[in-house]
């Protein structure tokens, strides 16, 4: 059966992980490498690297990390941030990266999901997508969720899934940082009205968010950063748990 | 020991270049046909979409190289799917080392798969040291339906067949690069062969 996927994302800037990381057992809990093999030793699905640095030295930079991470990880990964032409994605899976994940590049430029799933497959393709719901309508927001957009969500998500998107990274802001659980009524529907997997993200604080945005919220898998980063949640314990309340994860 | 891996623009090569490293041995990237055809062991990989991919193998040459090849050669993901008579993706047709059509996946289902699944049914050598119900990376539209070279099956939506052989011919449906140490199992048995 396939299992539910739980995907740690970390942040990258300068080829360096950021946001306080505490993995007490690393000798350098800064290098994204390290960081990602621990990752994967302790039962990661997937991994997402965010790249939030935004100097020239950027594309080199990033090339370069995803290099050393294929060496070494021996799960798929993903790497986004920043990347907005079929030239950046090219180098990026090139150099190792399973998918990429775009999300104002494809805000201002649709066309280049279809080119994208073109030349590369719908696999490596994933949508991210930013949401806020402001009264009652969830309105997609670029840059972090501070500049809105006249995208509906739901619309938006099904013009990304017609153009190509292999899977859709939904984030809803106003659970992102909260710990208070994912959006799973906004989730349940982008699951329901779309044929590609979901991605939850935004609000994870304990194991009961991510049993409730696997089953209520049916999202396909779930990505969160600091309660992984911080050891808030320990991935062996979450899918023990996930396992004993009947939802399939890999153990 | 020679590995060739197969070059012909299509996919995420990188990746299993470095998990054959891992396991301690160099591979070579490669469209050279005497390369490929000198080496012990032969991978070919494939990401992308068929009726191009095999547009690719057509304007090198390696389509006719391919099936004559005697050594052991492991089709990974598409490049599985390209070993088979023919495919529904772009009504391709396929080299036809393995009597399978590949499919669609249909009904209610969201597609891509993507995740990782259950082998189970595992016959031969290619999966020594691997017990049934492991679990093994998977990112396909379109599968083999249950076929007599069969030597693993997953299901999604249906029972298919995501691994196969015949004679020195290995195909597998799911990326044994990403698929963790099941897959390093795997994939160390095939360079064992």
């Amino acid at each position: 059966m396939l299992t539910k996927r739980i995907i740690p994302c970390l942040d990258i800037k300068n080829g360096r992980t950021v946001k306080g990381v505490n993995f007490v057992d690393l000798r350098d809990a800064g290098d994204p490498v390290e960081l990602a093999a621990a990752y994967a030793e302790k039962g990661a699905d997937e991994l997402v690297f965010l790249d939030i640095s935004a100097t020239e030295e950027k594309r080199r930079t990033l090339a370069k990390l995803v290099l050393d991470v294929a060496e070494q990880l021996n799960i798929p990964f993903t790497v986004g941030g920043g990347i907005s032409s079929v030239e950046d994605v090219d180098i990026l899976l090139k150099n190792g990266a399973d998918k990429v994940s775009i999300n104002s590049s494809a805000v201002k430029n649709p066309d280049l999901i279809n080119q994208l799933s073109e030349k590369f497959g719908s696999q490596c393709v994933v949508v991210a997508i930013d949401a806020k719901n402001i009264d009652g309508k969830w309105s997609v927001h670029l840059v972090g969720g501070k500049v809105p957009t006249e995208l509906d969500l739901f619309e938006w998500a099904k013009e990304v899934e017609n153009r190509g998107a292999g899977e859709i990274l939904f984030t809803s802001m106003d659970h992102d940082g909260t710990k208070n659980g994912f959006a799973n009524e906004a989730l349940a529907r982008l699951s329901e009205e779309l044929n590609i997997p979901i991605i939850a993200s935004g609000g994870a604080g304990n194991i009961q968010h991510f049993e409730d945005t696997f089953k209520k919220g049916k999202a396909d898998a779930a990505l969160a950063a600091s309660v992984f980063h911080f050891k808030e949640i320990k991935i062996s314990d979450l899918k023990n748990s996930l396992k004993n309340s009947g939802i399939p994860v890999r153990i | 020991m020679k590995i060739a891996i197969i070059d012909y623009g299509a996919g995420n090569i990188q990746s299993i270049k470095f998990a054959v490293q891992r396991l301690g041995f160099e591979a070579i990237l490669s469209s050279n046909v005497e390369e490929i055809q000198n080496a012990d062991k032969v991978i070919f990989p494939g990401v992308g979409e068929a009726g191009s991919a095999m547009r690719m193998l057509r304007s090198t040459g390696l389509d006719k190289i391919i099936p004559d090849l005697k050594q052991p050669v492991l089709g990974i993901c598409l490049g599985m799917q390209l070993m088979c008579t023919s495919s529904e993706e772009g009504n391709t047709r396929g080299l036809g080392i393995f009597d399978a059509e590949v499919k669609k996946f249909f009904g209610n289902l969201k597609v891509p798969q993507i995740g990782w699944n259950t082998i189970t049914e595992l016959q031969g050598k290619l999966f020594k040291n691997v017990s049934a119900e492991e679990y093994v990376y998977l990112v396909h539209s379109f599968y083999v339906p249950e076929c007599s070279d069969e030597i693993a099956r997953t299901n999604y939506g249906v029972d298919y067949s995501t691994a196969l052989n015949r004679d020195n011919f290995y195909g597998v449906q799911f990326h044994p690069e990403k698929s963790s140490k099941t897959g390093e199992q795997i994939l160390k048995n095939f360079l064992n062969l």
